[in-house]
């Protein structure tokens, strides 16, 4: 069993190695440091698809490491840890591929390769977690190695929203570590188990699980943006493009939304959870995000904080997934995790082009680009239907299973009417700008990069958008292919629910 | 009967509490140094009161010892802080000189 | 077996001797001596891991008469964070003090200090404790004014003044003691301690002068001046070492000597103002305009957290849970340890290439030293408490104990102490990104910035994952 003792761990240092590396390279050597950024991030799509195919297999891949009596290290890969770390491992190597030509001519560049392979090796680590003590520890880990992400570009709005996330993510990692003290306390070191195994414990305890319930929401739900946390999010859009596109599909979000996930199916149990009645209120707390987010995104002329907003409102569905009991909720909240990082990450990568290519910031600025940026315009707006929900694109997959399981949950009285005036808010606010790309005359443009090229921007930047988008649509038409997001999500589900 | 020993530990305690308070109250730094040389010699009374073991037994030396370690011990201090204090005064000169 | 701990005590004393007489040679006597104490410690370290604890009557005296040297898990433990610190600290010292006066003046005191804590974590003997609480505190001062400038010799004086108080009150105890039980040795005392006046009052001076020289709040105003104007490297020993030296007796004679003698609302007491501590501390700390005072405040705040894992220790009774908390509590020392000095050390570099050390102005120089403020930033990490470091294991320990214990004021005293702490600590990161020109190399000054750097990463990264070992070594040689 040497093999898979090591496999997660080869797995995390596939990202950490590389990083702790480029943080030693000059500034100068950009050879160097592109050539180790490509061969972490392919060799971990490597090791990441031996993993994949083993636990289909329902092989058992387990590394322990103890760091104090009842602090254990666990890395463990279960169906759901293999979705999130395929999910990131893709999506980073399509944005190492973008930052590298985004950052082109940039000054620190090492400290920012450097930093962001910590950070996809605090997600990884995060998604591999066996118990809630390590995905506290990688959880926290992520908040350290995306500080200086966000703050990279080092103007002082860029310090200060760096601050402001600091703030936010700290305060919730607080009270997700007293949460998961007391948890402990209670029930001993919590391993994630699928089922959740906190269903034995006596009855006079449960007044405290609710509380810890609540605790752990707080504390996740600051990365996972559910309002009123969510407030970083807008203020974190200081960051470079690639920075907000990793953040916002990948890393942060998807983490607190991730956790989320694990705490109520892995840690409580969906049962049991339905039992404590702690179920509703994070339905009705996701709900509110959803249709909070989608109004703000309405008022937002910003093209990025438009898009932040979105994020707010999206990443809630997963919660709300969740908070439905039954298997068709549960796939529909857990494949959306995937869908939403593909349509998001490929929405971030096209407002970087505009913004690089274009010097483009404000909806308002966004006429007549088609025509000069078909291809990126073409992603754009492939994402943008999926977000509204329209078939084929991914997103439409997710919101189906959400309804279709509300309806058997009996819960469809609330939740539908909140699945559908979300589209309708999501579509008044991606539809205009779809006709300003495509139909209205161009005006000048802010400030116009030359690209001497037949094509409409670098290659670098051209290419990861087309790529996720993509993957968006191709997850929406092959949802029955065998290893698909939805294939793998229906897999979760039956884990989690035949005990 | 009024032994001897309990009177020299009653004035250890009486010059160790006259010590600490002036080493508190005193604004003097020279002042404050006496005082926290009495309130070592007022510590050590009590320790060579102790000492005393009736008037047939022999005193217990190890007091004895303890009491000349620590007045080698508050000498050395002693010492350094006279020397910080002429060095402050020095500074001082400097200062109202310019 | 025995002469591990005599060499450790030794080496050092003979390498003063040895640098006041010749003291052309300072710098490499220092730094050879020290290279030999730290082997026989780790010498020490491995008797002990062995056989469980090392002891030795010097001398030949029986017990009760003669000067005890003994070695258990806890004194093991504080004589590997000396010599590491040490050590570090000395080879930043080689460079920074280059100059001649310093450098003769620098080497002896500095060896003498090394001896003096040595002795203290060796001592079994009360008075023993004394004496070598007095060289302590004497080497320390002289350390701190060295430099000469107004401020240090002022800030000495009190230095001086508070810690000779803090003595004789440590000593008055120990002339109740010693009338009430007729012994010195910290076992025969402690197998004798009741519930009675003598006890009682010997617990409260010696606790009250301890806490003098350990600065618990309120009694820490004499620390801020003394750490934030000696020379970088005095102050990285004097945060990390000199402190925690008060707090291991502190811990010693409670767990040790007095444990019958302690009541539930004296341990209270001190917990509270450990909160206090961490508090005052970071909120002080947050308002500093100068590095090094941020630094001294933050030490004031981390020792905060020590007490308030002293009361939980006494507050639970003996057995599987209180070893627990004690290995917590010997974690967060040892991780402070190391942090602190890892920040003086970088704060030494960032002073000698800014010429100053205030916060607001700290853009250029953060940038084109980017391993020191690595080193800062590591530092950050485990005086904030978060994962890699060992503070983070350190404080869900204790914050597991306060549960425990349903004491829900110290959950969010620490909670708060770790948002404070968060936000000094990045108010100074902040400033390391910015447009100013930056260096194109990771390392800019090799010998210079490496000891600040291998320290900072001894506090986040080992103590933080390779401490599993700490509890089963304490458990063998409690």
């Amino acid at each position: 069993m040497n093999l898979s003792n090591s496999l997660l761990l080869m797995i995390l240092a596939s990202s950490l190695l590389p990083g702790l590396a480029i943080f030693f390279l000059r500034e100068g050597s950009h050879r160097l440091r592109t050539w180790l950024n490509m061969f972490g991030a392919l060799l971990k799509l490597v090791l990441v698809g031996v993993l994949t195919w083993g636990v289909f297999q329902e092989q058992s891949f387990e590394t322990r490491w103890l760091l104090a009596p009842g602090l254990e290290l666990v890395l463990h890969a279960d169906a759901l840890s293999v979705l999130f770390v395929s999910l990131s491992t893709l999506l980073w190597l399509v944005t190492t591929v973008y930052a590298i030509a985004y950052l082109e001519g940039s000054p620190h560049r090492s400290r920012f390769f450097g930093f962001f392979s910590l950070c996809v090796t605090a997600t990884v680590g995060l998604a591999l977690a066996g118990n809630l003590f390590t995905f506290v520890l990688f959880y926290e880990i992520l908040t350290l190695s995306t500080y200086p992400l966000v703050a990279h570009k080092g103007s002082a709005d860029s310090v200060r929203g760096a601050r402001i996330y600091l703030a936010y993510t700290l305060a919730g990692g607080l009270v997700l570590l007293v949460g998961a003290v007391w948890l402990q306390n209670l029930a001993g070191p919590v391993e994630f188990v699928e089922g959740g195994v906190l269903s034995q414990l006596p009855t006079e305890l449960h007044g405290q699980l609710v509380w810890i319930f609540l605790l752990l929401m707080i504390g996740l739900g600051v990365k996972a943006a559910l309002v009123p946390l969510h407030g970083w999010l807008p203020k974190a859009m200081v960051a470079p493009a690639p920075v907000s596109a990793l953040l916002h599909a990948v890393a942060v979000v998807k983490a607190g939304a991730f956790g989320i996930v694990r705490v109520v199916y892995d840690v409580y149990g969906i049962e049991f959870s339905a039992d404590l009645g702690v179920l509703l209120p994070l339905g009705v707390a996701a709900a509110l995000t959803i249709v909070y987010g989608s109004a703000r995104a309405l008022m937002q002329d910003n093209l990025k904080k438009r898009l932040a907003y979105s994020t707010v409102s999206q990443v809630s569905y997963i919660a709300l997934g969740t908070a439905i009991f039954g298997p068709l909720g549960t796939i529909g909240g857990v494949v959306h995790l995937v869908h939403q990082g593909v349509m998001k990450i490929t929405l971030f990568f096209a407002a970087g082009n505009y913004a690089e290519t274009l010097g483009i910031h404000k909806v308002s600025e966004l006429n007549g680009v088609g025509r000069r940026m078909p291809l990126t315009t073409l992603a754009f707006s492939i994402g943008a239907l999926g977000m509204i929900g329209i078939p084929p694109v991914a997103g439409f997959v997710s919101k189906w299973y959400l309804g279709v399981g509300a309806m058997q949950a009996g819960m469809a009285g609330w939740v539908l009417p909140v699945l559908i005036a979300s589209s309708v808010l999501n579509a008044a606010y991606f539809l205009p700008i779809l006709y300003r790309a495509w139909f209205r005359p161009a005006g000048a443009w802010p400030a116009e990069h030359i690209v001497h090229s037949k094509r409409e921007t670098h290659a670098g930047l051209l290419w990861p958008p087309l790529i996720t988008a993509s993957l968006a649509l191709a997850a929406g038409l092959f949802a029955s292919a065998p290893f698909s997001p939805l294939e793998w999500a229906e897999l979760i589900a039956q884990r989690e629910y035949l005990r | 009967m009024f032994d001897t020993s309990i009177l020299y530990g009653l004035l250890g305690i009486v010059l160790a509490g006259l010590g600490l308070h002036a080493a508190i109250l005193q604004r003097d730094v020279l002042r404050r140094i006496l005082a926290i040389n009495i309130l070592g010699v007022g510590v050590f009374l009590v320790f060579i009161a102790n000492a005393y073991k009736g008037p047939d037994a022999a005193a217990d030396a190890v007091p004895h010892a303890l009491v000349l370690t620590g007045i080698v011990v508050a000498v050395a201090a002693t010492a350094l802080a006279l020397a910080l204090l002429r060095a402050l005064n020095a500074h001082q000169e400097d200062a109202d000189r310019e | 077996m025995n002469e591990a701990m005599a060499l450790t005590i030794g080496l050092p004393l003979l390498g003063a001797l040895a640098a006041t007489v010749w003291p052309r040679r300072s710098r490499c006597i220092g730094i050879l001596t020290l290279l030999g104490s730290g082997a026989s410690v780790t010498w020490l370290f491995a008797l002990v891991m062995r056989h469980g604890e090392a002891w030795q009557a010097l001398g030949g005296w029986q017990t009760g008469l003669s000067i005890a040297l003994h070695a258990d898990a806890l004194s093991s433990l504080m004589l590997m964070l000396t010599a590491l610190v040490a050590l570090a600290v000395s080879v930043y010292a080689i460079r920074y003090f280059r100059a001649q006066p310093d450098t003769s003046r620098f080497w002896p005191l500095w060896l003498l200090l090394v001896a003096a804590l040595n002795g203290l974590f060796l001592s079994a003997d009360l008075f023993n404790l004394y004496v070598t609480l007095e060289l302590l505190g004497l080497s320390a001062v002289a350390l701190t004014a060295l430099g000469g400038k107004r401020e240090s010799i002022r800030a000495a004086l009190r230095y001086l003044l508070v810690g000779l108080l803090g003595s004789m009150g440590y000593l008055a105890g120990v002339a109740i003691l010693y009338a009430a039980f007729g012994t010195l040795d910290m076992r025969q005392v402690g197998a004798q301690i009741g519930v009675d006046p003598a006890s009682e009052m010997a617990l409260l001076l010696m606790t009250a002068g301890l806490l003098l020289k350990t600065a618990l709040f309120p009694l820490h105003f004499w620390l801020p001046a003394a750490h934030s104007n000696a020379p970088a490297p005095v102050s990285a020993a004097l945060s990390a070492l000199v402190v925690k030296a008060g707090f291991y007796l502190v811990l010693r004679l409670w767990s040790e000597v007095f444990p019958q003698a302690i009541s539930a609302p004296g341990a209270m007491l001190i917990g509270a103002l450990g909160c206090a501590a961490i508090l005052w501390g970071s909120w002080q700390a947050l308002q500093a305009q100068r590095l090094k005072l941020l630094a001294a405040y933050s030490t004031v705040a981390q020792l905060g957290y020590l007490f308030v894992g002293l009361m939980l220790l006494q507050l639970t009774p003996a057995g599987p849970q209180r070893e627990l908390v004690f290995g917590a509590v010997i974690l967060m020392a040892l991780t402070h340890g190391f942090a602190k000095s890892s920040l003086f050390l970088a704060i030494g570099v960032v002073q000698q290439h800014a010429g100053h050390d205030r916060i607001a102005q700290l853009d250029g120089t953060a940038q084109r030293l980017p391993a020191t403020t690595f080193a800062i930033a590591l530092a950050g990490v485990a005086l904030i408490g978060l994962p890699p470091s060992g503070a983070f294991l350190g404080k869900w320990q204790l914050l597991s104990a306060s549960l425990a214990h349903g004491q829900w004021l110290l959950v969010l005293v620490m909670g708060i102490g770790s948002l404070l702490a968060a936000a000094y600590v990045f108010r100074v990161l902040g400033h390391a990104f910015g447009n100013a020109a930056f260096a194109s190399r990771p390392v800019n000054v090799a010998s210079e910035e490496w000891p600040a750097l291998a320290l900072g990463m001894f506090a986040t990264l080992v103590l933080g994952l390779g401490s599993g070992w700490l509890w089963t070594f304490i458990e063998v040689a409690a």
